[in-house]
């Protein structure tokens, strides 16, 4: 019995985050135009375009393979494994333990493996461009990731993201400096891992500085909405991490029945509106950069995130 | 029979198969004989090692043949850690045979090849169940001319008699190192067998020059930088099951001697040495990894690849050196363990690269990616064990690449407890290496697929590919199954590397046969658990449950048209984006620092009809900072002792008796 309901739980939390990904990209892009004093769409739109894609036919270029057609799929696959590993309204869920932080790095790693690949599939400029660029955003952002990774598990004695979850909520942690690095770096990581502007345009066919929307220019179709919906659901991932991690506030434990869960989704629904917020404010108050800046904005990040790792090898208080 | 006796009959055996090979050499039935006898061979051997790992190796096993050094014999010895590369060398050994049954078909001159093949397998087994230091010795000179020769096997096409030259020289300098190493472990005793070489003390400064003598001797063989330069040259000139050999397995070999002998057979060395063998790594690992990515031949690729995963090797022996040395037994333990993992792993995945790009060789007669693409159409069994080993080698789960990273990773991060305070902040570092090689490792291999197999076909031989031969395939795939069996049950894994860390560390992982659901968790559960068979599962539920909901619910049809060329569609497949162009990014961004990568536009005037070019170049440093001034250096002094060839005979007796003199005054005061 308990082991049935600790599963619905966990079901629970895969269906959450399935559900709550496009809302998160609707309220963004609604907040950034009404920014721009535009009407914006209404944010149930990204849900209605998901729709709309699903039923339409499928384009397939020419010489499209088999792996074009699968990688949908995967990319999907792996960003929702992911996004149902990372805590949202509870932590310490019944399949928590399968991947800690570092596998839930490569899973996103393994995303955007197939994603370059489909990029290239076609063998169009835009794609190669695309996919190029993609891999040289994420050898700055990965090992960035990883070594914030090495920041909280130094700090939580575990890379384990409900123990960290746990550990950051707890009175044991408090103000530390490398924390603080982790937390501009792991930012600074998900701008770029997410396109988002000074990285990439999300909103945006019409650039030649464009990373993301060039890989999946070939894309359309149901193809295309599993791509937009692994896409959200990546951001929320990104969102859910610095959520759980950097604000740990009112995150249920796994026991805490039925009203607690409600409580820690609507802490989480609070938090997710509070990152969205300051996201949309962020896009709209910088530039967009040029492709040869972007290794200087992650290398910053790389950089914060070993200083951040150093200071907890030197000492474990810093 | 012991099991020690019957791997070195199984070594002897692949000896005489290539005396057979020899003779048969110019038949028709050659191939077929040799691959077969080589394949049966090598998996009996690997049955016995394997079970004899298994059983978790409770004696060690020796035996002695009455040959070699009078009064001495040869010793042969089977522990656990030769146990486990015997089961490296020869699955190796067995996939690359069984591959060679279909590829060998093409060869052009298989006298070249199938005497040696059976030679150097039978020199690689002979290797790891050596007992003494002159059997060792031999066997590994063996290997190393053996292999040689395979190198050499297609000696006419242009640069493979180059790199069989700076092979043979820096494996004459490998070994010569690694017989200083011996000598010095034997001691004026002269004690050559490694048991005796165990038992005997060795004081610090001898322990720390053998250290520094074996990363030498076995560094240049493994492909450690700077000791790299023979590498990308050497193992693709060979035929491809052979460079999968060379790569996958000789590699390995290379670091069983390092491991063998500074493990094994030393005391403790300082913790700077295993500093020493941190940077290394590191640097290897990067460097390899960064050519990988600039490299446009398939098999170079693939061979700077591998010069960063024995660069990953020794940053796990390294760690593991660091906290044996501060008495830190479990992560010295998982340290290791990681390292070995990987050294299966990239046996596994390195051997599959290579042999899928030796299909594209057959099946197109091209190495130069830039020539190649469209072949997963073409090649669609190939393309799916190709993508195999990329996912594998690029460490993504639910791949056996990702565990054996992730196990460095959590070595890595038990590294605070380290009390040297030059290792703690050399470290983090080499973290921050390893992650940024994991990174560029990915980039490389969706470059490496991408460039190869997807797109269009960018020359008439990529146009009329075809699907390989039936034993090639079995060969990909069965190895392709190997890398995902790894990837998720790793717990057997581990738990059969435990007996090597109880020997060579004195302490263990936690078994993770006992772990729920098939996960492994290295320190505990509360630290870091990974279960790649879930993940597997999960991502493969979530993956078809999309596809049926999909399919069923919302839309099916499929349309076939041209891809959007922006209204100026492409005029030819050679405009497509090129590895090179993939990789420019990269280039400017990591190369213009650490390679010299340097571009220059060639640029016609006006009115001139001829193209305009871009023209990349790229140094390895090690070439221009260390070989080129060395090499310079030698050849100036050559020419100054030219003088002494044509002395007369009185001045040559002077020589002769001046030399005596000075000889026999070292002596005296040395005494």
């Amino acid at each position: 019995m308990a082991l049935i309901l600790a599963l619905a739980v966990q079901g629970m939390q895969m269906l959450l985050v399935l559900a709550a990904a496009p809302l998160l990209t609707g309220v963004v892009r609604k907040l950034k135009a009404r920014l721009t004093r535009r009407q914006g769409a209404s944010v149930l739109q990204p849900y209605r375009d998901l729709l709309r894609l699903m039923r339409k036919e499928v384009v397939l270029a020419e010489n499209a393979s088999w792996l074009f057609r699968v990688a949908p799929y995967a990319i999907f696959a792996t960003t929702w494994v992911a996004a149902a590993l990372v805590p949202t309204f509870a932590r310490g869920l019944y399949f928590s333990w399968t991947a800690d932080l570092i596998a839930i790095v490569a899973l996103l790693g393994s995303a955007r493996f197939f994603l370059a690949l489909a990029g290239l599939d076609v063998g169009t400029s835009f794609g190669g461009i695309g996919s190029s660029r993609e891999v040289m955003i994420a050898s700055f952002a990965e090992p960035a990731m990883l070594l914030t990774v090495f920041s909280l598990a130094l700090v939580a004695g575990s890379t384990q993201l409900a123990t960290v979850a746990a550990m950051m909520g707890s009175d044991h942690v408090g103000l530390r400096v490398s924390l603080g690095m982790a937390l501009f770096a792991m930012i600074m990581v998900a701008i770029a891992e997410n396109g988002r502007v000074p990285v990439d345009n999300p909103a945006t066919h019409l650039e030649l500085t464009m990373v993301h929307e060039a890989m999946v220019l070939e894309y359309s179709g149901r193809h295309l909405a599993l791509i937009e919906l692994a896409a959200s659901l990546k951001l929320l991932v990104y969102c859910s991490l610095i959520a759980c991690i950097f604000l740990p506030w009112g995150v249920a434990s796994a026991d805490a029945g039925p009203a607690g869960y409600l409580l820690g989704a609507l802490a989480y629904f609070g938090k997710l509106a509070v990152l969205a917020a300051l996201l949309a404010v962020f896009e709209t108050a910088i530039a967009k950069m040029r492709v040869f800046r972007v290794p200087q904005f992650l290398g910053a990040a790389l950089m914060l995130s070993l200083l951040g790792t150093l200071l907890l090898f030197v000492s474990g208080t810093l | 029979m012991s099991a020690a006796a019957f791997e070195m009959l199984a070594g002897l055996g692949l000896l005489v198969a290539a005396v057979l090979a020899l003779g048969l050499s110019r038949r028709p039935a050659a191939t077929a004989v040799t691959y077969s006898l080589a394949l049966v061979i090598s998996v009996a051997a690997l049955g016995n090692a394997g079970a004899y790992l298994l059983a978790g190796g409770s004696a060690a096993s020796d035996v002695t043949l009455p040959l070699g050094l009078p009064w001495l014999g040869m010793h042969f010895h089977l522990d656990v850690l030769a146990a486990f590369f015997l089961v490296i060398v020869n699955l190796g050994g067995a996939t690359a045979s069984l591959y060679g049954l279909g590829y060998g078909r093409h060869e052009s001159s298989p006298h070249r090849v199938l005497p040696f093949f059976a030679a150097f397998l039978a020199g690689m087994n002979l290797v790891v169940v050596a007992g003494d230091a002159f059997t060792f010795l031999l066997s590994w000179e063996f290997m190393s001319l053996v292999s040689w020769a395979l190198v050499m096997s297609h000696h006419r096409e242009a640069g493979n008699a180059h790199a069989g030259y700076v092979y043979l020289v820096m494996a004459s300098f490998g070994t010569l190192a690694l017989l200083l190493a011996f000598g010095l472990l034997a001691g004026p005793q002269g004690a050559y067998g490694f048991a005796a070489i165990k038992a005997a003390p060795h004081d610090g400064l001898i322990s720390a020059l053998v250290l520094g003598l074996v990363l030498v001797g076995a560094g240049s063989k493994a492909g450690l930088v700077p000791l790299h330069v023979w590498l990308p040259l050497a193992h693709p000139a060979a035929p491809s099951h052979v460079s999968a050999l060379m790569s996958g397995v000789m590699t390995k070999v290379a670091i069983y001697a390092f491991v063998r002998v500074v493990f094994d057979l030393i005391g403790e060395p300082g913790w700077w040495l295993s500093a020493l063998v941190l940077i290394l790594g590191g640097v290897t690992a990067v460097l390899g990894i960064l050519q990988a990515m600039l490299e446009r031949d398939l098999k170079r690729l693939l061979a700077y690849s591998t010069i960063e995963n024995v660069g990953l090797v020794f940053i796990g022996l390294g760690l593991a050196l660091a906290f044996r040395g501060s008495g830190l037994g479990v992560p010295a333990a998982l340290a290791f363990t990681g390292a070995m993992f990987h050294v299966l792993n990239h046996s596994l995945f390195k051997s599959l690269l290579f042999m899928g790009a030796g299909a594209v060789l057959s099946a197109t007669g091209e190495r130069d990616i830039e020539r190649l693409g469209g072949l997963i159409h073409k090649m669609p069994q190939t393309s799916v064990a190709f993508l195999a080993g990329c996912l594998a080698i690029s460490a993504l789960p639910p791949f056996n690449g990702f565990v054996s990273e992730w196990l460095g990773f959590q070595a890595v991060l038990q590294s605070p407890l380290l009390p040297d305070w030059g290792l703690k902040i050399l470290v983090p570092a080499i973290g921050g290496l390893m992650a940024m090689t994991a990174a560029l490792v990915a980039a490389t291999f969706v470059k490496a697929f991408g460039i190869t197999f997807l797109g269009q076909p960018r020359s008439p031989a990529a146009e009329r590919a075809s699907e390989v031969d039936r034993f090639s395939l079995a060969a990909l795939l069965l190895l392709a199954g190997l890398c995902l069996l790894a990837g998720i049950l790793p717990g057997f894994v581990i738990d059969a590397l435990a007996p090597l860390s109880q020997m060579l560390i004195g302490s263990r992982m936690p078994v993770q046969a006992s772990e729920q659901w098939l996960s492994i968790a290295p320190i505990a559960e509360t630290r870091s658990t990974y279960d790649g068979m879930l993940v597997l599962v999960f991502i493969a539920v979530s993956a078809s449950a999309a596809a049926y909901l999909i399919h069923r619910l919302a839309s099916r049809a499929v349309r076939r048209g041209p891809a959007w060329g922006c209204g100026f569609p492409e005029v030819s497949p050679l405009a497509q984006y090129s590895g090179a162009s993939f990789a420019q990014p990269i280039r400017r961004i990591f190369a213009t620092l650490l390679l010299g990568a340097r571009d220059r536009l060639d640029m016609p005037e006006p009115g001139d009809t001829r193209p305009a070019r871009l023209v990349v170049t790229i140094v390895d440093p090690a070439w221009t900072r260390l070989y080129l001034p060395l090499t310079s250096a030698v050849g100036r002094i050559a020419e100054r002792l030219n003088a002494l060839q044509f002395l007369t005979i009185r001045q040559y007796l002077s020589l002769v008796f001046g030399a005596l003199i000075t000889l026999l005054l070292v002596l005296a005061l040395w005494r």
